[in-house]
């Protein structure tokens, strides 16, 4: 019979290496740390917003290699070696907002701000599989995100204005 | 809330997973998490140890042959769902995980998480059991497989022993002249149902209905499966059989009632679901789309 691997006591820390918006950092949290727990208060990436905490808002979410996911449901422990992309990560060179970004600006696609690192980076991944949503895919593209302000009407305005600016036509 | 202090092991075998799970009672097997972590952070689970198997890479499998689908322990719901070849298999699977929370949770989750996961609100649990899927659980003392029909106890409850890790699913293939469709009343987009069916209805070579069967789920503490091909005798989906079946159903369901649905609501939605989901199945059943969805 193999022996049980070496099991950790409760409180002890874990060393977790994670690449975040191209930055490689190294951690010792311990296993219960969420990842949105980590990001925000280990490494200080306050852009990631935590709404309910348990899935169901979709203010936290992140893309981990690439694809959208909540943070707070994943242990930052089980991440090890993952390259994650935040809302800071977002942002282009010389500090530009990104195409999802301008696309909220100029839609009026935010009101508090609190869902809206959520609603970007779940768009960011969206309009990467559908570069070119119907007003209807656009709309099921945010399904999984709550907006209290909003009403919504204006962050599918903006999905569909950021798709327009990622395809170059910028002053349109 | 945040979760409690657990000990964390991440095994890189099998074998590593099951000894740890055979020398602690109190341990629970991580995948992916998605329905886990929220217990955690709301403290309603507090296992000692975590077993964090997203390490065993070789359980991230989707495999499809003629007689069926064999879905790993950690392949992701996205996986399952991007799958051709199981989608020509086993239509069911695709059609089912597109009504499985949102893209962005299904990203993560894994499909056979979710069916040991056995909530009775969820898809895959009852999707198993009206498949006659088979799980295949590993402990220390060797394997066994259980059928879905044995899996559920009652709600969040397995068959599988706290020693035992599920490694893989076998999902029957979709027979010849049979169609497959799933449908569910929920509150809010992507959120639990109050009601889902789903169906498996067979023909003949005249197109005449053989057999019919519905899974349903959220109206009873494990999945329900119900034969309704004796509202069918004369082969046809005429809307007074469709009406017997939708009888059947609801005569047949005694849900509970909660803070989002009474049972009555419950009752009456299990009937116009089953109406939707045999008119569905028997559509694909006698006429097959042509890129193969059944």
């Amino acid at each position: 019979m193999t022996t049980p691997p070496q099991v950790s006591a409760p409180d002890a820390l874990h060393a977790v290496s994670l690449i975040v918006n191209g930055t490689a950092y190294a951690l010792e949290i311990p296993a219960r740390r969420l990842l949105s727990d980590a990001l925000r208060h280990d490494l200080g990436l306050t852009g990631t917003h935590v709404g309910c905490e348990h899935g169901v808002c979709g203010a936290c979410t992140i893309l981990v290699d690439g694809q959208p996911m909540r943070s707070c449901l994943l242990l930052a422990v089980s991440m090890d070696g993952a390259e994650l992309t935040t809302v800071e990560g977002l942002t282009e060179e010389g500090d530009r907002l990104g195409p999802v970004q301008q696309a909220f600006q100029d839609c009026h696609g935010l009101q508090c701000g609190f869902c809206t690192p959520g609603f970007l980076t779940t768009i960011t991944a969206g309009l990467r599989d559908d570069p070119d949503p119907t007003p209807e895919a656009a709309r099921e593209m945010i399904a999984g995100n709550l907006c209290r302000c909003t009403g919504y009407q204006n962050i599918v305005k903006s999905v569909l204005r950021a798709a327009e600016l990622q395809r170059g036509g910028g002053d349109a | 809330m945040k979760p409690a202090p657990f000990s964390y092991v991440r095994p890189a075998t099998i074998d590593e997973a099951l000894a740890t799970l055979a020398a602690d009672p109190h341990a629970k097997v991580l995948a992916g998490g998605q329905s886990l972590v929220p217990l955690l952070s709301m403290r309603l689970a507090q296992p000692s140890t975590l077993v964090d198997i997203n390490g065993l890479s070789e359980l991230a499998f989707v495999r499809t042959d003629e007689s069926g689908v064999r879905i790993g322990a950690l392949a992701r719901h996205r996986q399952v769902e991007d799958d051709g070849d199981a989608w020509r298999a086993q239509p069911l699977l695709r059609q089912a995980l597109r009504l499985v929370a949102h893209p962005t949770i299904r990203n993560r989750g894994t499909t056979l998480g979710s069916v040991v996961h056995a909530d009775p609100a969820a898809e895959m649990p009852a999707v198993a059991v009206l498949l006659g899927a088979r799980v295949v659980a590993a402990s220390v003392d060797g394997r066994r497989e259980i059928d879905a029909a044995d899996l559920f106890v009652g709600p969040l409850e397995s068959a599988l022993r706290s020693d035992e890790l599920a490694l893989e699913m076998v999902v029957p293939a979709n027979p010849p002249r049979t169609g497959t469709a799933i449908d569910e009343i929920a509150r809010r987009h992507g959120d639990f149902a109050l009601c889902g069916v789903a169906a498996v209805v067979s023909v003949g070579e005249n197109g005449a209905i053989e057999t019919v069967r519905a899974s349903y789920l959220a109206v009873a503490p494990t999945p329900h499966v119900l034969d309704l091909s004796e509202a069918f005798v004369d082969g046809t989906a005429s809307d007074r059989n469709l009406d017997a079946a939708a009888e059947i159903a609801s005569g047949a369901l005694d849900p509970d009632a909660d803070i989002h649905g009474t049972a009555d609501y419950r009752r009456h939605l299990s009937g116009v679901l089953t109406r939707r989901v045999v008119r569905d199945a028997y559509t694909r059943a006698t006429a097959p789309d042509a890129q193969g969805a059944r």
